[in-house]
């Protein structure tokens, strides 16, 4: 029982009373069968095929690189954007920035920054925790080298960069490896909307390009 | 039909003994159980009433050629979309029974679970109310705002304030609500009502959209064309200031996982994500129904909602909290849990299923009433075959007696099910529900009373559905018939035969509404 508001407890009691009514005094407890797909039948290689495949479907941009040449990969990819400040989360690994160029102006997040500052950034860098392959998804959990969620949401362009063993096939898969106590952000491909004629169009609210770089190694 | 029997002196104490207009409290004849008192929806506050009866608001509809134009291309659309991800996932009927059989589980063990629940956000730092209506959710989300200081908030688009009427109880007080969803906020700058659970703004076309922004926004480039992603464009600029400055945002819920005190939103756009992650204070208003047990069951939910919803593998962004995370969003949660009505849907053994609904739409994207009279016929925020069987239950059947009738039974709501809910046996059942009450006020008996008691009889057990449904199949073969007697099926054979004695029984599938409509209300149209 929480803060004592005049009421709550009435109400409490009341709706938990008409529901034991309803329900009468012994009501039946179906068993759940689980009888759907929980593990996967790919082999590694072809659940990171897939996962590639299916992040590309949803308009959001793949690239595959070794350990060694990702901090070109993401320098090159920062370049291309043409982005003068971009914002990284606080444990993001130091190596990854290593060949950045001079000019750019790296930030890194802290508490201190308000939503306003945050939409000074023109890109952010993170890693993530967990990518789905069976619906080209990736898993943020807020974690040092990925930030809290305000980061991911805030400036217009997110790149991502996801491990080969971080990547699963099925949603079932999934789930055991994600912890209900920290914030949780699944992404599949760039904001998006079906409101207009229930066709979908990418480039709303969230980040409107995700570039998604696979480590290979 | 069957209302679980309960032993006299079991309701709280402040209900026993009064009953409300609204509190379905069925007469008790001497020497037989006392029935729960049910409490529906209370009138007077949120959505759950047309102003008109379903014929009659459907007219309007049904004359407006645009409007079936727009409906028609958005279901074809979005069917296909829906057929296309979900032949791709082999387990597809596995998952479906799955996810019937946890929220059936979910239901029997409410009351423990929601305890849980609330000791889980509780513990997590989140604080949660009760409501047992709409008017003491709207109380409880006024209070907290007020509480706050902000005389606005941003909101993502929720059934369940919908459902309460929540933005102008906030309105009356004072403070302004902006809807952030692309489709509800199109809904809210025309002044308009939502037509679709997923896309509010379904019965609006791309050029009508261009008008109203060009009409309605700010500061809106005069040159702005119709193409959706210029739209989308032009939605962004207009809120992307008040996300940035949000001190309160407002949500509904899609789960709520009892044993990890986790709460989820599904969407598309990030405004669901802005308005959870960015103010200091959330409010999230989620009817009692909506949890499931473990943090496992998600991987069921996860893989029904967007397949059947959107059409997609998975929708772009989905948001899990729990409680309140240190250093990460909202440092102050709230979580107001909803009942309006939803014990009195819980209570009735035969419809209790309707809670399992998880709001996918995809019933309104196939129903052939839907295409025709659109959404706002249903008068309630609930359209197509699941309004059809959510409101009357919340609001009891006198309230919304038009919508069981609001369907040609045709099953295609119920095939494309992701919790399997058996819409038509529902709405067979809410009718015979209405005929005895109405039976009740006159005490004589109908025809119609006792032809709907055996379709009601045949709906109740599965394999004499499956006979009658063969029996309407070979009824639509024969319906092709290009006399005067097209549509309609002399008579069925065995348990069908009294409902059929009595009336024509409709053809299923093939009718066009008009003239199930005519045929089958026609006296009261
Ligand atoms: S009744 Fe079923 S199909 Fe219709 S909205 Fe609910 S879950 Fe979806």
């Amino acid at each position: 029982m929480t803060a004592a508001v005049p009421g709550r407890d009435i109400a409490r009691e009341t709706v938990l009373t008409r529901i034991r009514d309803a329900l009468g005094p012994d009501p039946v407890v179906p068993e759940v069968s689980r009888d759907y797909v929980t593990g996967s039948d790919l082999e590694p290689d072809a659940v990171v095929e897939r996962f590639a495949e299916r992040v590309d479907d949803y308009r959001a941009t793949v690239h595959r690189t070794g350990h060694a040449e990702l901090p070109a990969t993401l320098a090159a990819l920062i370049t291309a954007s043409g982005a003068g400040r971009v914002g990284v989360p606080v444990g993001l690994d130091y190596a990854w920035l290593t060949e950045l160029p001079d000019d750019l102006e790296v930030v890194r997040d802290q508490p201190t920054y308000d939503t306003a500052a945050l939409d000074t950034l023109e890109l952010v860098v993170t890693a993530s925790t967990v990518g789905i392959a069976e619906t080209g998804t990736i898993v943020l959990d807020a974690s040092p080298d990925q930030g809290r969620r305000a980061l991911t949401l805030v400036p217009d362009h997110h790149i991502c960069i996801i491990t080969t063993d971080q990547i699963v096939h099925t949603v079932p898969e999934a789930l055991p490896r994600l912890d209900p106590t920290r914030p949780l952000t699944m992404i599949s491909g760039p904001s998006a909307t079906s409101d207009i004629e229930l066709d979908r169009v990418e480039g709303v609210h969230g980040p409107r390009t995700l570039h998604v770089i696979i480590v290979t190694d | 039909m069957s209302v679980a029997p309960q032993e006299r002196g079991k309701g709280a104490p402040q209900e026993r003994g009064k009953r409300a207009p609204q509190e379905r409290g069925k007469v008790v004849p001497q020497g037989r159980t006392l029935l729960p008192v049910v409490v529906h929806a209370p009138r007077g506050v949120g959505h759950l009433r047309g102003d008109e009866s379903f014929p009659d608001a459907a007219r309007g509809a049904l004359a407006d050629t645009q409007l079936r134009r727009n409906l028609g291309h958005a279901t074809a659309t979005i069917r296909d979309k829906r057929a296309k991800v979900v032949g791709e996932v082999d387990d597809w009927e596995a998952l479906r029974t799955a996810g019937k059989a946890i929220k059936d589980h979910t239901m029997a063990r409410l009351p423990e679970l929601l305890t849980q629940l609330e000791a889980n956000v509780t513990a997590a730092g989140g604080v949660v109310h009760w409501a047992r209506d709409a008017t003491e959710a709207n109380q409880i989300v006024t209070r907290l705002v007020a509480e706050t200081g902000s005389r606005e908030v941003v909101k993502v688009k929720s059934m369940a304030t919908q459902e309460i009427a929540l933005n102008e109880a906030l309105a009356d007080a004072g403070i302004e609500a902006f809807e952030t969803d692309l489709a509800e906020l199109i809904v809210q700058l025309g002044d308009d009502k939502p037509s679709h659970i997923l896309v509010p703004a379904i019965h609006k076309n791309r050029a009508e959209i261009r008008e109203l922004f060009a009409r309605t926004l700010p500061g809106v480039d005069p040159e702005l064309t119709d193409d959706p992603a210029a739209l989308a464009g032009a939605a962004r600029q207009h809120l992307r200031e008040r996300f940035l400055t949000a001190k309160v945002g407002i949500s509904g819920a899609n789960f709520a996982v009892a044993d990890t005190g986790t709460l989820s939103v599904v969407e598309s756009e990030g405004n669901g994500r802005m308005c959870l992650t960015l103010p200091e204070t959330l409010i999230t208003v989620m009817g009692i129904e909506k949890l499931v047990p473990t943090w496992q069951d998600l991987e069921v939910f996860l893989q029904l909602l967007p397949r059947s919803s959107t059409g997609e593998r998975m929708n772009p962004y989905t948001s899990l909290w729990t409680g309140v995370h240190e250093g990460d969003g909202p440092q102050s949660f709230h979580l107001v849990l909803l009942d309006n009505g939803r014990t009195a849907v819980l209570a009735d053994e035969a419809g209790r299923e309707t809670l399992n609904c998880i709001r996918c739409s995809a019933c309104l994207n196939v129903c052939p009433v839907y295409e025709r009279a659109g959404g706002h016929a249903y008068g309630s925020v609930y359209p197509g075959p699941i309004g059809a069987i959510l409101s009357p239950q919340l609001t009891g059947i006198e309230d919304n007696a038009s919508l069981p009738y609001a369907s040609t039974l045709c099953g295609a709501c119920y095939e494309v099910c992701p919790v399997k809910i058996d819409i038509p046996s529902i709405l067979v059942h809410l009718r015979a529900e209405h005929v005895e009450a109405q039976r009740e006020t006159r005490r004589v008996p109908t025809a119609e009373a006792i032809s709907m008691a055996a379709a009601s009889w045949t709906m109740a057990d599965a394999s004499r559905w499956e006979k009658a449904q063969t029996a309407s199949r070979a009824g639509r073969l024969l319906g092709r018939r290009r006399d005067k007697d097209a549509g309609r099926i002399r008579s069925l054979p065995g348990p069908l035969a009294a409902w059929t004695a009595a009336r024509d029984a409709p053809r299923p599938p093939a009718e066009t509404f008009r003239q199930w409509w005519a045929r089958d209300r026609g006296a009261d149209t």
